[in-house]
């Protein structure tokens, strides 16, 4: 490259970059999710039995095809939990074979690029490599984002919010059209389960001001951002039922081989924790943040008034 | 010819190498297999590699200081420097100065007697291979992570994420201005001079003149073929060549081959020199300069070294913390603060390769003899449990090698944990972060009020990592932290007591 195509490269940069996303770009694109959701008959499912690419394939089928979701070039982000630098069979992590199941079939569905990332908890070059995230999900022709730098996150205003009113939130999700929340089903020594709200941690900066501020609110708040993921896929494959969200050895996870899927963050959660219950004592009133989300509106806890399929393979 | 080409590729490999591995922050070689600083001789020496040790005094005694301009990255800075000054002045040249060998030896003793004092600070403030690490690290390292972040900004602007940006910071302002004082005081030395560190300060440009002086193969000046036109001595850069009196002074000389390529005559010649004994000698008396010399040195050190002491009282009445270390966190495979402080010689290699940057440069936490030497901070970071990079890089053997199952069994420090500080209390709101962190549970929550739960600790299988310091929310001061074990102990294996088989066939709902 010549200094001066550099220079003038350098220059667009910066001037790209001093564009942000306005209010309106973010509205259209909740639009775009909320017609989603109506268009299904089914709003839940429950798969059991299978290799974790599998059950996703059953399920999505079942909520009508990944179409619905990811619609062609559009720009996809795939949020899976990476918090960890934990192998797959320590359960620490989302499966790294679900992942690249969900990245591959956007692409099919003719998304632009999908991306991936999670601001980790460990050091994100390790918890990326090890968890075996990065491999199947490049593999799968996906795009890695690091989420190690506050450069990589803008603030956005949680006007719902009641404790967190304003966050920086990881660009990824901003600049995408659609967005894939993939959590793992973990206990969490700090806010009792860890699922799709607490997997929102994932995508903000400050994670401090969460436990300083009422965590359990703070979760909930966060879920009620403008663009919310238009799916919620909930890896439970393996499952931490003790010593979570990190666990310690391999006799923490129980090999459930389940999966939950909806657009309901707050059914979806209850699903799960229910779930868990079968694993471990965990009474659904004691995750208080499932609660608190239903009280922003952003779902509801009763499974009974949601089309629910159970398939089992 | 030849021989020169050789020192120059050699030269240009090792300190393009040595160089890197000191910027590296990404990781990108693999710098626990390079053993480029593992063969520098006080490393090997304080590694007890004493083969080491022995090859490196043997190659001096055949063919003189070649390690000086072939295996030191201070040598060759200071070979970069000069080749810079030339392009600025045309018309450099060197002259020849007799040496200064009281300051030499002099020297020498001083760092020897600091050392068995038990002050390892002098060693590592003049020991060449440490501190041209401090100062690639403390000054170099930051700038190539500034252009590093440039271009990862414009790669992240059109989506490409080869590149990702890196956080920034002073990692100690004691280090960082010796670093500067050792970039600035060699930098000018060479840039005017030459080698003039390496024939005065540098202990073991000292201890290898020593053994140079007698080597097999020397330079030395045929006056039959010799017309005294001085062109070696002006490209000398160790200032050894006395041309009027056709000698060359070999304690001194650094084997670069400059005065044989230049020379015109092929009057000055690197030969055998065994067949009959005649040690040159070079350097008049000018003990009066010297000991001046040594004289300002000493002063210099003593009132650096006093002035960060005023400095350190006054930094811990700045700070309100109600809780303080009384330990330093030594890292791992350190064995003990002391075992570091006898080992290390502050090359800084360990803190610019921890992933995790948590190594830091002491000020004094080790009290001024250990200054500089990597203390475990967890503002930025905290041990991560499977790594033992920092035991893998250190060239000293500071820090001993460790397995993964070692590094899991040493406790480098124990969790304290103050109630009134936590969230749970003050707040009564859910927490957790701490447990969250904690590899071996060493942390973990159990019932407070109501449904909330609240930090209990197993001191006995904790591994002092810092996970739970680095991530405790409360503030100004933490409500967790680790104090560190002087001695490092054996952490305990933590109990798996989770052996129940669940089954599940239903979906709970």
């Amino acid at each position: 490259m010549k200094r001066r195509d550099f220079l003038k490269t350098a220059a667009l940069a910066g001037l790209a970059t001093t564009f942000k996303l306005t209010e309106g770009m973010d509205l259209m694109a909740q639009k775009t999710a909320k017609t989603a959701l109506k268009a299904g008959g089914t709003d839940l499912v429950a798969v059991m039995g299978g290799e974790p690419a599998l059950m996703f394939r059953k399920a999505i089928a079942e909520l009508g095809g990944i179409g619905k979701y990811v619609k062609k070039g559009q720009k996809v982000c795939v949020k899976p939990n990476i918090g960890w630098d934990k192998t797959p069979e320590m359960g620490s992590n989302t499966n790294p074979e679900l992942v690249a199941e969900i990245v591959r079939q956007c692409l099919q569905a003719g998304a632009s690029e999908v991306v991936v990332f999670d601001h980790s908890c460990d050091d994100w070059r390790k918890a990326y490599k090890n968890s075996g995230i990065e491999d199947a999900a490049k593999a799968a022709g996906a795009k890695i984002m690091p989420a190690n730098e506050v450069t990589y996150y803008r603030d956005i205003a949680l006007p719902k919010g009641v404790k967190l009113k304003t966050a920086k939130v990881h660009q990824a999700i901003l600049d995408c059209d659609v967005w894939i929340n993939v959590p793992v089903l973990k206990n969490h020594e700090g806010a009792l389960m860890t699922i799709s709200m607490k997997n929102h941690m994932g995508i903000v900066w400050d994670r401090g001001f969460f436990h300083r501020n009422d965590l359990q609110q703070c979760i909930a708040d966060i879920c009620s951002l403008q663009k919310p993921a238009v799916l919620h896929v909930v890896d439970a494959y393996r499952v931490m039922k003790t010593n979570g969200p990190r666990g310690r050895a391999v006799s923490d996870v129980a090999l459930a081989k389940a999966m939950f899927i909806s657009a309901d963050i707050v059914a979806v959660d209850t699903a799960a924790t229910k779930f868990f219950g079968q694993l471990e004592t965990m009474p659904l009133e004691s995750v208080k943040h499932i609660a608190l989300a239903q009280d922003l509106k952003l779902g509801t806890m009763d499974l009974s008034k949601l089309k629910v399929k159970k398939i089992q393979l | 010819m030849i021989l020169k080409n050789i020192r120059l590729v050699l030269g240009i490999i090792t300190l393009l190498i040595l160089t890197f591995i000191f910027i590296d922050f990404a990781g990108l070689l693999p710098a626990e297999k390079i053993p480029l600083a593992k063969i520098q001789f006080v490393p090997a020496l304080l590694m007890n590699s004493f083969w080491i040790v022995g090859v490196l005094l043997l190659l001096t005694l055949l063919f003189g200081r070649i390690y000086c301009s072939i295996l030191c990255p201070m040598g060759l800075f200071q070979d970069l420097t000069g080749r810079v000054a030339r392009i600025f002045r045309k018309k450099r040249k060197y002259t020849f100065s007799p040496e200064r060998r009281w300051l030499r030896y002099g020297t020498l003793v001083a760092v020897l007697g600091t050392y068995v004092a038990g002050w390892s600070v002098l060693l590592s403030v003049l020991e060449p291979y440490s501190a041209f690490g401090r100062m690639v690290t403390h000054l170099l390292r930051p700038i190539y992570m500034v252009g590093n972040n440039l271009v990862a900004g414009v790669f992240n602007h059109f989506g490409n994420y080869t590149f990702y940006h890196t956080e920034i910071f002073l990692l100690g302002a004691s280090s960082l201005i010796v670093a500067l004082l050792t970039f600035l005081i060699i930098g000018y030395l060479a840039w005017i001079y030459g080698r003039t560190f390496c024939n005065t300060l540098c202990p073991v440009g000292t201890v290898l003149g020593f053994v140079s002086r007698f080597s097999m193969f020397r330079f030395k000046v045929h006056e039959e073929s010799c017309n005294q036109c001085g062109l070696c001595a002006r490209n000398c850069k160790s200032s050894c060549i006395d041309s009027k009196a056709e000698t060359v002074d070999n304690s001194r000389c650094v084997s670069c081959f400059n005065c044989t390529t230049v020379c015109t005559k092929k009057a000055i010649r690197y030969e055998f020199s065994w067949k009959k004994s005649s040690p040159s000698t070079g350097g008049s008396e000018e003990e009066s300069v010297a000991s001046r010399r040594r004289f300002l040195t000493t002063l210099g050190i003593t009132m650096l070294a006093a002035s960060s002491q005023t400095w350190a009282k006054g930094m811990h009445l700045v700070t309100n913390k109600p809780w303080a270390r009384k330990s330093p966190l030594s890292p791992p495979g350190s064995l003990s603060a002391e075992h570091l402080t006898i080992h290390c010689t502050a090359c800084h290699l360990c803190v610019a390769q921890c992933p995790s940057k948590i190594l830091k440069p002491s000020f004094l936490e080790y009290g001024v003899e250990g200054m500089m030497q990597p203390v475990m901070d967890f503002s930025h970071g905290f041990c991560n449990y499977d790594c033992t990079k920092c035991t893998e890089v250190c060239p000293n053997g500071a820090l001993k090698k460790l397995t993964m199952d070692e590094k899991h069994a040493t406790q480098m420090g124990i969790v304290q944990f103050i109630k009134t500080n936590c969230v749970v209390y003050t707040d009564e709101t859910f927490c957790g972060a701490c447990s969250e962190h904690c590899p071996t549970q060493a942390v973990s929550m159990v019932p407070y009020k109501g449904d909330l739960t609240i930090p209990f600790l197993n001191t006995a299988i904790c591994v002092g990592c810092g996970g739970c310091e680095y991530v405790c929310p409360a503030k100004p001061a933490k409500a967790i932290y680790v104090e560190g074990n002087p001695v490092h102990l054996k952490a305990q294996k933590f109990v798996d007591n989770n052996k129940k088989e669940v089954k599940v066939d239903s979906f709970g709902f």
